[in-house]
């Protein structure tokens, strides 16, 4: 049971999915239910997984190897260390918090819920794979559902959005596969650990037999790298790859934005720590600046967006490129640092990926807590107009403190989880990138700006009358909301008890 | 007793009530204010306990009292998180215990609990009070109750917590965390009648202009914590670390780390205690309830930054001699502060909203501190910050029971004008004699009336302290600034308390309840005495038979170093009494008999200044149109529509367009022409080629014959022409 804990992680969603399509169609809340219900085992089960993972062991633990290809030298390698375990966690958090906001769905109830637990085995397939070929296959898993839940329940502009988001993401793809099909044939394997070792000590001595064009290893691997970095800045996405994001965030129904925004980013910024710093150290080293700086106008410049929107879901949209733009950041800076000497240094780079990865964690409670925010209201006024909106608040009294409460978090108020995060990110890229950093308050101080321009515009002003018969949010509702706000409250306070796990993962990564 | 123990919990009670009244006792007003009060009071009484402890033990001030846990990890080591007890914390829980319970006390009435609930009420907005019918049937008006009570005390809760675990911390992280929390409260309770759009908006402005001093004080913080790997007081203000921060040469500007760090720290005081030029939130800060002005600007928030800044004076004044010769960080901050006491000081004058006249003092004051610790006046710096704490925490509350007592007329006289118009008021002295004894106290310990008073004391150390430094400049312009504080204070006690009313509401005023007097009570009490522990012993005649408690208290934190050498010259002691016997005079000369008609004094005698004045010199007209404006119109216009939309979404729409475009080329040149069309070709033309040989086929043998025949020849004939 133990060692194949990943395993059943990995597949139930997928049995769960099927044994939705074979339910009888007519009866919605039987299908709601089970797919509900089976989401939440592979949460308890990485809650076990969380348990009995030893956090002082370095390497991947839970291990699990299935011959697949093994002519080419593939298999499906599984298995977690302490960057991804929260990965999976937040992963399985969501899942199931999604699809209870989900019970609104009235059309094809069958086909959406199975799609979202088809998308959860895609998701956590790339965090948990160890072998290239099965971390692309299962990063285009992801991609298939999530195309489907936004173009057949989406909202008026879903076709579009849809087609942008698929078309865009697969030309990030298309250089990833290349990419993994050099290292594969120059390494003769596609196992992550067995890349590790043998990649970065590949001298053009042994790497000529392999490559037929007569490339250069420099050449190679700068391509290599350069596929790698499209495809996950655009997944992240990294400023100015950026736009195909408020189009999907904002047409995609509420569970998918939850999900959209609250892992699917993750997989971006989780491809630079696990393959883009390890395989390309010397390229990561020489282009961190520039996408320090980069990141650094994806934190002024979504702020700004995110400040010039009128429509309350793409403001919250936006909100994800400014959040996202600290883990790039945080992640430039490790970059920059890995194999440094320096000790001053490395520790600043250890506190920044710290607060990368503590800050994909927290921005995916959050992002989601505000898509869904965003969604209760659009039910029930089925507006995102903030102009239209406003004077809820004595309306919707626990509504509106829910929403201020979810609302400060996103801002990243102390005492709550993204300000450790981002406290961490800032202090850690500090002591390597001052400039950027001290650039990145701008887009800090307009973070302020946005969210109050959110809550003003939902909740504060005179009683709007036009609203006054919309039911205060339901019990279901809170339902969902309220796990989220408990972990939003529990990192803000004692964040150790997830930071204390990353950090060991991380100075291993050093 | 373990005193570790108790530190931590004195910010636990007000949290703990924070939660409960949120999640369980919201619906009902009694137990929510029973909750919040009794936890300010639980408070109190551990702030208290560690009061009399520290100053009864004189080894516990010299050596602190500290306790820390591991909160963050942090690559191989931790940064911890803890509290601490010292001279500064000791005298800071003083006052904010004990102005906290007050204002507390004091919300109970304010909100008109045993009043009954206003048929127009709604939450977001004001009460507009209550029809009662009597016992003889006549229709009356009266006050109601807050339709927001509970939420109220509960957010009260999260503001207290928020400041003790400000003055408790024994690191900067958890003072940030406090300080933002604080911020927060600040935007909750300034917004609390949210429905106001005046309300909504003052709210977002507090909350945004302190969080640009914050971002700044942030990177500060990173800056700090990555030069020293700390952010422990007991770490960063070590003898060795701050010598190393003076010595080491920063990227900028060729500052100090320390003068950098200093002056990052300081922008977030400077937002934080409405400095200029982030002053301007100060004021629009008064749309929330009055117990809220009381709270943010003496309690709680304002006097935050000026604790911060004390805290940090060994950064700030790293490297300084004790002379004339000041570090950066310093001489921005006797600019700054003096400055910001002048005019803030000018333009109270011309207020003629109760609590704006107020707000702006308060601004003025601040000045007063963050100058004093500009020029090294370190002790009359915290001692400005208790006595004013006090005095402003007791004037705001006492404004607040005038605006009571005016909304009592307004109600009962259902007349409609501001109560909270100066110019409506007059001779209320009759009406409120409480508030009108507590308001005067307070308002000369505002104006340093002499000797009596606390502010007197407290005020004549900072200009003591700027004159015997040396720093000429800085005295005179504090002094004009008291000057005029002492006119405005006496033009405020003058038109609200004395000559007759001037409007129907003002003669029907009421005295407030027990609840609001009470706290007024305590808080003028020591308005007064607070004053006499810090009275210098070389002031003639009275100097020495009170010891000077303060100074050798608040001198266990300077570690022996930059004793300011005492020259007793007592030209500072007869500025301080000309300018505020001289100031409360002619304020009282002028204001004493104003008519219904009459105009401001100031009016004729500044003419168009008067304007300006009142218009407060139009700097939030000028924010407006040199940032505000700019940032909106740059987000919306250039970085969305123009970055966005046009530029990455038209090169990904030019990429589509070119696929489509290429798609109908090969569709129409190569696909249609070739494809199709050859496909289609060769169908028809193996058709064509097939009816035209159909001739050929008769199926008579004859004919077949005949063709072989043909062929038969033919091919012997072409046999024959290659062979030979």
């Amino acid at each position: 049971m133990e060692n194949n804990l990943l395993f059943y992680i990995l597949l139930l969603p997928t049995l769960a999915a099927i044994l939705i399509v074979v339910l009888p169609t007519s009866n919605k809340n039987t299908i709601r239910w089970v797919a509900f219900g089976s989401s939440l085992i592979p949460f308890f089960l990485s809650l076990l997984l969380w348990f009995q993972f030893d956090k002082t062991l370095p390497g991947f633990q839970f291990e699990i190897q299935i011959p697949w290809f093994s002519a080419i030298g593939s298999s499906f390698h599984f298995g977690v260390d302490g960057i991804s375990l929260p990965m999976v966690l937040l992963t399985t958090i969501l899942t199931p918090l999604a699809i209870l906001a989900s019970y609104g769905i009235k059309n094809q109830v069958k086909a959406y819920m199975a799609l979202f637990l088809f998308l959860e085995t895609g998701v956590l397939g790339v965090f948990i794979s160890l072998d290239l070929l099965v971390f692309f296959l299962f990063w285009e898993i992801g991609l298939i559902p999530m195309y489907f839940l936004i173009n057949q329940w989406g909202g008026a502009k879903r076709n579009y959005a849809a087609l942008k988001f698929i078309l865009v993401t697969m030309a990030g793809s298309l250089g990833l596969l290349l990419s993994i099909q050099i290292l594969g044939i120059t390494t003769g394997s596609f196992d992550l650990v067995k890349i590790y070792q043998l990649w970065p000590a590949l001298t053009d001595a042994n790497f000529q037999k392999a490559i037929p064009l007569g490339l250069s290893l420099t050449s190679v691997k700068a391509i290599a790298f350069w596929a790698f970095v499209l495809a996950f800045a655009i997944k992240v996405p990294v400023w100015p790859v950026h736009t195909w994001l408020p189009d999907a965030h904002t047409e995609a129904p509420t569970a998918g934005s939850m999900i959209l925004a609250g892992v699917l980013l993750k997989l971006g910024a989780y491809g630079f720590i696990r393959l883009v710093i390890p395989f390309f150290p010397v390229e990561a080293h020489r282009y961190a600046g520039a996408l320090a700086i980069l990141a650094t106008a994806a934190i002024i410049f979504g702020a700004l967006a995110a400040f010039a929107q009128k429509d309350l879901k793409r403001l919250v949209a936006y909100s994800s490129i400014n959040h996202m733009g600290f883990v790039v950041l945080g992640i430039a800076a490790a970059a920059f640092a890995w194999q440094s000497t320096d000790n001053g240094v490395i520790q600043s780079a250890t506190i920044a990926l710290n607060g990368s990865i503590l800050q994909m964690f927290n921005h995916g409670l959050t992002s989601a807590g505000m898509f869904f925010l965003v969604g209760v209201v659009y039910d029930r006024t089925h507006t995102r107009q903030l102009d239209e909106l406003g004077g809820l608040w004595p309306i919707l009294p626990r509504y509106g403190a829910i929403f201020v409460f979810t609302a400060m978090a996103a801002l990243g108020l102390p005492g709550l989880n993204g300000f450790v995060s981002e406290f961490l990110v800032v202090r850690g890229a500090w002591g390597i990138f001052p400039l950027a950093t001290a650039f990145s308050m701008i887009g800090l101080f307009f973070t302020g700006v946005y969210i109050l321009k959110a809550i003003a515009g939902v909740l504060h002003g005179p009683r709007n009358d036009r609203w006054l018969a919309i039911p205060e949010i339901s019990t279901r509702e809170v339902w969902v909301i309220a796990p989220l706000m408990v972990l939003m409250l529990w990192i803000g306070v004692w964040p150790a008890s997830l930071l204390n796990l990353i950090n060991h993962a991380v100075n291993f990564f050093f | 007793m373990n005193y570790e123990l108790i530190t931590w919990l004195i910010p636990l009670a007000p949290l703990l009530a924070f939660f409960i009244i949120f999640l369980v006792t919201y619906k009902n007003n009694r137990l929510s204010h029973t909750i919040a009060i009794g936890s300010a009071a639980i408070s109190w009484l551990l702030s208290m306990i560690i009061f009399v402890f520290a100053v009864t033990n004189q080894e516990v001030i010299e050596n602190g009292l500290t306790s820390s846990i591991s909160w963050l990890p942090t690559a191989e080591t931790w940064l911890k998180i803890g509290v601490q007890v010292d001279a500064l914390t000791t005298i800071t829980l003083f006052f904010v215990s004990w102005t906290i319970l007050m204002i507390f006390i004091y919300s109970v009435g304010y909100h008109n609990f045993g009043q009954p609930e206003g048929d127009h009420d709604r939450p977001g907005l004001p009460p507009h009070g209550a029809e009662i019918i009597d016992q003889e049937g006549k229709h009356q008006y009266g006050p109601s109750i807050e339709p927001m009570y509970a939420r109220f005390f509960g957010f009260f809760g999260l503001f207290a917590f928020a400041m003790y675990l400000l003055v408790v911390s024994n690191n900067l992280l958890t003072l940030y965390i406090g300080w933002e929390i604080m911020g927060l409260c600040s935007y909750l309770l300034i917004g609390f009648w949210y429905a106001k759009p005046s309300a909504k908006a003052a709210a977002q402005k507090a909350f945004l202009t302190t969080r640009i001093g914050d971002v700044f004080m942030l990177i500060g913080l990173a800056a700090l914590y990555t030069i020293t790997g700390s952010l422990q007081y007991e770490v960063i203000f070590s003898e060795s670390v701050i010598h190393n921060l003076a010595a080491s040469i920063s990227p900028v500007l060729g500052l100090s780390w320390a003068g950098l760090i200093g002056l990052l720290i300081f922008m977030g005081v400077v937002g934080k205690s409405s400095q200029f030029p982030l002053h301007v939130w100060l004021p629009d800060a008064m749309e929330g309830p009055t117990p809220v002005s009381a709270m943010i600007h003496a309690a709680t928030m304002v006097s935050a930054g000026v604790y911060l800044a004390i805290r940090f004076f060994p950064v700030l004044s790293a490297g300084w001699d004790g002379g004339a010769a000041l570090t950066t960080p310093m001489l921005v901050m006797a600019v700054i502060g003096s400055f910001t006491a002048l005019f803030s000081a000018t333009i109270a004058v011309a207020q003629r909203d109760v609590k704006r006249v107020l707000a702006y003092s308060t601004i003025s004051q601040l000045g007063f501190m963050i100058a004093a610790l500009g020029v090294g006046a370190y002790i009359a710096a915290a001692f400005h910050l208790v006595t004013h704490a006090i005095f402003k925490a007791l004037l705001f509350l006492g404004s607040g029971s005038i605006i009571h007592g005016m909304e009592h007329g307004v109600l009962h006289t259902q007349e409609h004008i501001d109560p909270q118009d100066m110019y409506n008021m007059g001779g209320l002295y009759k009406k409120m004699p409480k508030t009108f004894v507590t308001f005067v106290i307070g308002g000369f310990a505002l104006a340093g009336f002499p000797f009596i008073t606390a502010g007197f004391w407290s005020k004549d150390e900072i200009l003591s302290g700027a004159f015997n430094g040396g720093f000429s400049i800085v005295f005179w312009v504090l002094a004009i600034s008291a000057f005029i504080t002492a006119f405005y204070t006496m033009r405020q006690i003058s038109l609200v308390f004395l000559g007759n009313a001037r409007s129907e509401a003002a003669k029907h005023a009421h005295e407030t309840p027990t609840t609001m007097t009470f706290p007024l009570i305590i808080l003028s009490f020591f308005a007064i005495t607070v004053g006499w522990v810090g009275i210098p012993e070389y002031f003639p005649v009275i100097g020495g038979l009170v010891p000077n408690w303060l100074e050798s208290f608040l001198g266990t934190m300077l570690n022996g170093e930059h004793a300011v050498v005492e020259h007793h010259s007592s030209i500072p002691l007869i500025t301080s009494l000309v300018v505020s016997l001289g100031g409360l005079f002619l304020g009282g000369l002028l204001y004493r008999r104003i008519k219904e008609s009459d105009k401001d004094p100031l009016e004729w005698s500044l003419s168009g200044f008067y304007k300006v004045l009142a218009n407060k010199y139009y700097i939030d007209e000028f924010y407006q149109f040199v940032f505000i404006r700019p940032a909106r119109w740059f987000s919306e216009k250039i970085v969305y529509q123009l970055f966005d939309q046009k530029i990455f979404d038209g090169f990904l729409h030019g990429i589509g367009k070119i696929s489509l475009w290429l798609g109908d080329k090969f569709r129409y040149w190569f696909d249609l022409p070739v494809i199709n069309k050859g496909g289609d070709k060769m169908a028809s033309g193996t058709k064509k080629i097939g009816t035209n040989l159909k001739v050929t086929q008769s199926g008579r043998i004859q004919d077949y014959m005949i063709l072989a025949l043909a062929f038969s020849l033919l091919g012997g004939f072409i046999f024959y022409l290659i062979l030979f």
